[in-house]
């Protein structure tokens, strides 16, 4: 008797929904993570809303995830993001962005973001190349790469994007790759449950566009087991030197600031005061 | 019923933007986000109190892009939102403006517009974004743009661009300019019970994953998100249900059809315009905003003068009043084309007149000022 083995996730897609991620791509890995947080949580699905922007990030939600979703402009998923919580506080708000989103175009936003401490959970696809566009330099690629637009090695520093919000002031910040799913499910899962602005940064694989500039072309799994041995926890990273850090990954939690006052709640408090004069 | 006639409307002497904003409140209003910038700030001003008293939200954004995304998704979270900005901003939001009307999002957005291009001249009144709305985003599409004239109708605009927002989902305009954002005039408010609002076809239950809620031409109703409906929301093309299909021109051309008719095939409702003394003229002056005012005036003097001028004055500026006007070219023998610019709406008045009535451009002497209207006059004694 054949009995047929539903997905324990599939409940949460649209269906009839043809992907387009190229082989290997670690958006499985992060959508998963993302369902898998949601389903041990037990939050139901229809009081979650998901923004994305232009970018293979953008494609993880949308059309994917079976509730509301909004995929908007390039960079910009974060500001329509900040607008749909205000209206819809009691939502939990989560975006699939990409690093050129927001490291790039969207810089902006993601930083007055953290500054107002808006609880949305955002999720940065980081796979240190433009990906869908044809692997042309991102501003999170390593110094002197061969990309698509710089044939002699890139000469511009790399963003490291979770510094940067903890510099802008996001009060729940971790990092992991996309070898370390499981942590990457847990950390999530605090990020939606924190009251604040929580930023994860996910180290993705881009076989295909950034495989190629680090000599690893269309191989996963060689990315996944470098992302395994380049790896640092931050635990481990505090005693190191900046040499030893070279070229490593340091994924963990971050940052994590609770009584934060957060954006929703001070409208809130404004509207409370608005009514006394 | 009440007696109105015993009801006191109340009435106050207020700025053009001040009306603006007070008008947004009147239609509902909970939700504005916007930049500083100069002439349009008094309508962020004034709305940083006002929404939290009405249990909106205000927020400054970080900038012009963010604050027209901050509108369309408070819009989706079931607000009824707004910016407000100058002509540098609208060139700031024109991508996320395309995102508005292809995702079918009701909103308002006012551009109290100032002399440019670029910085320009911040505080000098200008028409000089009138085809802005209409063709500042790429691709092809319809909006909808108002043009008032008072503070007066800096209100009752107001009222009416969030009513057609809300029936046709789809950001609508207001085109002021500095002059009529800063001028201070009576302007009497409705009462409560006399504001008539329109409110969004909103989708009631989820319909499974191919529910209708985008492309009908009579307006397809909307999924408020979390109400459970899985609302599937792209700004790549698609179809009714939401989903994309990115390669087929054939949903392209079904998408941009349907988004276009969505406007075109009710501009009965849509389009307003007013006529002045056009029953017996033989020469009609076509204005709109703050040039209007003085082209009212030059034919109140002309018609005194016994001359057969009337105003053809379009409220609705887009979509382009184009039956209106061929009527009007029609009737009368000359059309003189008003605008405070080098000629914006002079093609589009030219081209629909198609030789019927003559069309002739008469900037003011000095663009950013006031036409005097011995000049306006001074011209329709040559064409009379």
């Amino acid at each position: 008797m054949n009995k047929t083995i539903e997905h324990p996730l599939k409940k949460y897609f649209r269906g009839e929904i043809n992907y387009t991620t190229c082989p290997g791509c670690g958006n499985g890995i992060i959508s998963q993570s993302i369902l898998r947080a949601i389903d041990e949580l037990g939050i139901n699905f229809d009081d979650t809303a998901f923004v994305s922007g232009i970018g293979c990030s953008g494609w993880i939600p949308s059309p994917s995830f079976n509730t509301d979703v909004l995929h908007v402009t390039h960079g910009r998923s974060i500001a329509f993001a900040t607008g749909l919580k205000l209206a819809a506080p009691q939502m939990k708000v989560i975006v699939s962005a990409g690093d050129g989103d927001t490291g790039s175009i969207g810089g902006n936003h993601l930083i007055h973001a953290a500054r107002r401490n808006i609880d949305i959970t955002v999720i940065c696809v980081n796979n240190q190349i433009f990906g869908m566009t044809g692997g042309q330099v991102a501003p999170t690629t390593p110094y002197n790469s061969k990309t698509t637009t710089t044939p002699y090695g890139s000469i511009e520093r790399p963003f490291d994007l979770s510094n940067l919000s903890i510099a802008a002031g996001a009060t729940f910040v971790a990092r992991w790759t996309t070898y370390q799913a499981r942590p990457l499910k847990n950390s999530i899962k605090k990020a939606v449950l924190h009251k604040g602005f929580s930023f994860i940064e996910v180290i993705s694989q881009c076989p295909v566009q950034y495989g190629k500039v680090i000599g690893m072309r269309n191989d996963a799994v060689r990315m996944l087991m470098n992302y395994k041995e380049k790896s640092v926890n931050i635990r481990k990273a505090k005693n190191m030197s900046e040499d030893e850090l070279k070229g490593k990954f340091i994924v963990g939690e971050l940052v994590e600031k609770k009584n934060i006052p957060e954006l929703t709640d001070e409208i809130k408090r404004l509207r409370q005061e608005a009514k006394k004069r | 019923m009440k007696n109105k006639k015993n009801i006191e409307r109340k009435t106050d002497f207020i700025q053009g933007n001040i009306a603006c904003a007070e008008g947004a409140i009147a239609a509902g209003c909970n939700f504005f986000a916007g930049y500083p910038i100069t002439p349009a700030s008094e309508i962020a001003h004034y709305m940083s109190r006002k929404m939290f008293e009405v249990e909106g939200t205000f927020i400054q954004t970080e900038d012009e892009l963010a604050a027209i995304a901050n509108i369309v998704g408070a819009s989706w979270g079931g607000n009824k939102s707004m910016t407000a900005t100058s002509g540098p901003g609208i060139s700031l939001m024109l991508e996320n403006i395309g995102l508005a009307v292809v995702t079918e999002t009701p909103c308002v957005i006012v551009n109290v517009q100032r002399g440019g291009p670029s910085t320009g001249s911040p505080s000098v009144a200008f028409q000089g974004d009138m085809l802005q709305p209409k063709f500042g985003s790429h691709g092809e599409y319809q909006i909808i743009a108002l043009a008032p004239s008072s503070p007066q109708e800096m209100f009752d605009f107001t009222v009416e661009a969030f009513n057609k927002a809300e029936k046709y989902r789809i950001p609508v305009f207001i085109l002021a300019d500095s002059l009529i954002g800063h001028m201070r005039e009576r302007v009497d408010f409705p009462l409560d019970d006399e504001i008539i609002l329109e409110e969004r076809k909103k989708l009631k239950n989820y319909q499974g994953i191919h529910q209708k809620i985008f492309l009908d031409e009579n307006v397809a109703p909307m999924p408020i998100f979390g109400e459970g409906l899985k609302a599937n929301i792209t700004g790549s093309t698609h179809k009714e249900d939401g989903f994309r299909n990115v390669s087929d021109p054939k949903i392209m051309d079904t998408a941009i059809k349907r988004l276009s008719n969505k406007i075109l095939k009710h501009k009965e409702d849509i389009i307003a315009v007013e006529e002045k003394y056009l029953e017996d003229a033989e020469v009609a002056i076509f204005s709109y905003g703050l040039v209007y005012r003085a082209v009212l005036e030059t034919v109140n003097i002309a018609r005194n003068q016994g001359l057969k001028v009337g105003s053809f004055r379009p409220i609705t500026i887009w979509p382009f009043p184009q039956e209106q006007v061929e009527e009007l070219s029609k009737k009368v023998k000359t059309i003189i084309v008003c605008e405070n610019n080098l000629g914006q709406m002079f093609p589009f008045v030219k081209a629909v007149a198609n030789g019927q009535a003559n069309v002739i451009f008469l900037p003011p002497e000095t663009l950013g000022t006031l036409y005097h209207p011995e000049d306006i006059l001074k011209v329709i004694k040559e064409v009379i």
